[in-house]
């Protein structure tokens, strides 16, 4: 406690002054829960609905709830995720009123809870402190409770402050680790007795204190990845991790030791009621193990950081010399500066960075026909999208009918005599048709390996089938090898199925050209890239 | 005579579309050949722009010819141009949040004093990163108020006295809006105002829509920071009696590349990698030790 000055103008002493460190925390620590109340306050003062009867520093402090425990490591809360949590309970404590005025009252809870009317979308609040000299300056003290941060994704999401945390545990200003230590002691105490209702608000408590350890040792890596020379390794941060270290070892043992007698008990408890809350309990202490276990697996992995770390910054190529810091000689020197200061080499700055902009100098004419111009009609949908209308493309066939029944009538050789590519050719030109000599050459390929099951489907009696022999096609269009082309008769396959396994097996009833076809596996496939180089080449 | 004076009017008048550059337009190109060639002529846009209430700070082919308005020019741009939309108490303090990023935007973009130096250097910045950087150099600051006195809270009812940097801290940095729109009170609002501007006077030009929209420098930027608005911002620290003097090697080391570290998966691997903003979307990685 501060002695207030004496009127003998009597300087107050050193233990005075040390005092006042206290009184501004315990001032702050009050201030925090000043969101709070100001809900319950401005309530009435909400338009459109009667909303007093929701308690809403209740709901507040769920909001809070519900934020910190989904905070972990890398992510906070999604705004429409606490909202679907929060507006069951704001439907519990007015069961009579309309859904949408329930998630009305929790969007108020949680925007209150951000400040969203606020530009800094955070609260403050006054408070004074007395000087050595007996001098009294008021001082503002800044503070958030819920803040809204954006992951690389730009998807926004909330993070509760350390200061919402400490509001929520309701132990202000306090050794993490000792007031965990008795909530654990509480807590066993509790079970024993078989008081699961308080022992169900001492675990929580103890899973916020997990959460704040957890963020601490986050925000401590965080900065150590931006510059290791920010962060002390030497003593504070080796002394944090060996504490916690310690820490989860302790709490790991003990909360695992709770949670078999909490099973225990759930399992032989005769009162419904009793066995549900000994469940919950299980749940929020299965929680707080995760959560440790998390924890250790960070805090063993953060000497593997700072050694990464260190081998990045520090041994990163030394930057050449030359020219004015920008960061170092303007940006620092002028964020330290008090703002009505600031203002001057900042604003200074502007002009010459942003460089030249072109003047705009409306004729009067102009401006009267701006000025008189109907304003814009926005439609929100934008305009209206024309439904394409897209007909089916097909590409005209490269050959027509005529060409097509030419050719093939001159592949409708007979089954005994089969006949030689050059013939046909020279047959087809006889005709006195360009195009039926090429479609002749690409049947003739494509008889080089014949789709033997298609044809026996479709019901085909004969196929064609072509068969090099080793002559060479000599033709002025084109190359390749003088495929011999004959038809082969398709048979059905023999009943027993492995004979079906071949297509040999299909034409081996073909007559004449069959003899060349025995030979074909290998050799069909040879003259397939014969001709096809070949016909290109023409 | 008279054909010259339109020529260096026409030289200019290419210097005042800032998005222009000489290697898109003929006539530009020769215009500023001819000004690198020909001192009269050059001589005679100096007069020219002078008359106008300009200065040339540099001709180039990369750059073109960058004008900037002098004092109280009609072509100078200045922060109340565009931040004049806050009203009330919280006037000063956004024009000096907008003064502040341009700032910050141009410390990141040249991240050391040989960067400013050399004219083939492009910066790449983008608004979370710079964001993150002023941020964390609010974080330092505060630490150092931290250490020196136990009352690190301002003094109530007096803006003016406030350090700059509460003002940037205190500043959410994101926010949720009606219209799924950037809240432009916020700090990445500001920021991304002020490189909008920047793209508009030909200073910076988007790459990419990550990390709230990415941008890389033009060769005008850099002429314009390094030519006047360094100095012209120093002279005012200088006046009011701040020097910071370094060795010259930079306070901010650039690391090239980000090794995965533990437990750290890729950046923009998977959502779970979302630290908070500082950590992981600056495309240049800074770390700065004041």
């Amino acid at each position: 406690m501060i002695e207030p000055p004496a009127p003998g103008d009597r300087p107050p002493t050193a233990v005075g002054l040390v005092g006042d460190v206290g009184m501004v925390r315990r001032l702050k620590a009050l201030a925090l829960t000043g969101p709070l109340h100001d809900l319950d306050t401005r309530k009435a003062l909400q338009s459109g609905a009667d909303l007093t009867v929701y308690a809403m520093a209740e709901l507040g402090l769920h909001a809070i709830d519900l934020v910190t425990v989904a905070m972990d490591f890398d992510r906070g809360a999604d705004h429409d995720q606490v909202l679907r949590r929060l507006v069951p309970l704001a439907a519990a404590q007015a069961p009579g009123r309309a859904a949408t005025e329930h998630e009305r009252v929790a969007a108020w809870v949680l925007h209150s809870l951000i400040n969203v009317g606020n530009v800094n979308r955070g609260f403050d609040a006054g408070y004074g402190t007395l000087h050595a000299d007996g001098r009294y300056e008021r001082r503002r003290f800044d503070f958030k409770l819920l803040v809204e941060l954006a992951d690389p994704h730009g998807e926004i999401y909330l993070r509760a402050t350390d200061e919402a945390v400490t509001v929520l545990v309701g132990a202000l200003d306090t050794d993490i680790t000792s007031a965990q230590v008795a909530a654990e002691v509480a807590l066993d105490t509790l079970i024993r007795r078989g008081r699961l209702a308080d022992a169900r608000a001492a675990a929580e408590a103890a899973r916020y204190r997990t959460v704040q350890y957890a963020e601490q040792l986050r925000r401590q890596l965080d900065a150590t990845r931006r510059n290791v020379l920010a962060v002390d390794w030497l003593h504070a941060v080796p002394a944090l991790v060996d504490e916690a270290l310690t820490h989860v070892e302790q709490r790991y043992r003990h909360e695992t030791a709770i949670l078999t007698h909490i099973r225990r008990y759930r399992d032989s408890a005769d009162d419904p009621d009793h066995k549900r809350q000994a469940a919950d309990l299980v749940t929020i202490v299965g929680d707080c193990i995760r959560r440790h276990t998390q924890l250790q697996a960070r805090l063993l992995e953060a000497g593997a950081v700072f050694r990464a770390e260190q081998d990045r910054q520090q041994f990163a190529t030394a930057p050449a010399r030359g020219g004015l810091d920008l960061h170092a000689q303007l940006l620092v020197p002028t964020l330290a500066l008090p703002a009505g200061d600031a203002e001057r080499p900042a604003q200074a700055f502007f002009p010459g960075a942003v460089g030249v902009r072109a003047p705009r100098a409306p004729r009067i004419l102009d401006l009267v026909d701006l000025l008189l111009r109907p304003p814009v009609e926005r439609d929100p949908l934008g305009v209206e999208i024309v439904e394409a209308e897209l007909s089916a493309f097909t590409e005209p066939p490269r050959f027509d009918d005529q060409t097509w029944a030419g050719a093939l009538r001159l592949f409708d050789v007979d089954p005994a005599v089969p006949r030689r590519l050059s013939a046909l050719l020279a047959d087809a030109r006889r005709a006195g048709e360009r195009d039926v000599a090429e479609l002749v050459v690409l049947l003739a390929l494509h008889a080089v390996s014949p789709r033997i099951d298609a044809a026996r489907q479709a019901g085909d009696e004969t196929l064609a089938v072509a068969v090099d022999d080793g002559t060479e096609l000599d033709d002025p269009e084109f190359g390749g090898a003088d495929l011999l082309v004959g038809r082969a008769r398709l048979v059905t396959p023999a009943p027993p199925p492995g004979a079906t396994a071949t297509a040999g097996t299909a034409v081996a009833g073909a007559e004449a050209a069959a003899a060349a076809a025995a030979a074909a596996g290998s050799g069909a496939a040879a003259a397939g890239t014969g001709v096809g180089a070949g016909a290109g080449g023409g | 005579m008279q054909e010259a004076a339109r020529d260096a009017a026409r030289l200019l008048s290419f210097g005042l579309r800032p998005r222009l550059v000489p290697a898109r337009d003929v006539d530009y190109r020769d215009l500023v050949r001819r000004y690198l060639r020909d001192n009269g002529f050059a001589a005679l846009t100096q007069a020219v722009a002078a008359g106008l209430g300009l200065v040339v700070l540099d001709v180039s082919e990369r750059a073109g010819i960058v004008p900037v308005g002098a004092e109280d020019s009609a072509f100078a741009m200045r922060v109340g141009d565009y931040a004049r939309r806050a009203g009330g108490e919280h006037r000063a303090a956004d024009r000096l949040l907008h003064a502040l990023a341009q700032l910050a935007v141009a410390a990141l973009a040249y991240p050391r004093p040989a960067d400013l130096a050399d004219a083939s250097y492009v910066g790449r910045v983008s608004v979370h990163g710079v964001d993150a950087f002023v941020r964390e150099a609010c974080r330092v600051l505060e630490e150092r108020a931290a250490e020196e006195d136990h009352a690190v809270d301002p003094p109530l009812d007096a803006p003016r006295l406030e350090a700059a940097w509460r003002l940037y801290a205190r500043r959410a940095s994101t926010g949720t809006t009606r219209d799924a729109r950037r809240l432009a009170g916020s700090t990445t609002g500001i920021v991304a105002r002020a490189m909008n501007v920047l793209v508009e006077s030909g200073c910076l030009v988007p790459v990419g829509e990550e990390a709230g929209g990415t941008f890389r420098t033009t060769p005008r930027y850099q002429v314009q920071v390094r030519e006047l608005a360094a100095d012209a911002a120093f002279e005012e620290l200088l006046a009011l009696g701040v020097v910071t003097v370094t060795d010259g090697a930079g306070t901010v080391r650039v690391l090239d590349d980000e090794p995965v570290l533990p437990g750290v998966p890729a950046p923009g691997a998977t959502d779970a990698s979302a630290t908070d903003a500082s950590a992981t979307d600056a495309s240049v990685r800074v770390a700065a030790d004041v």
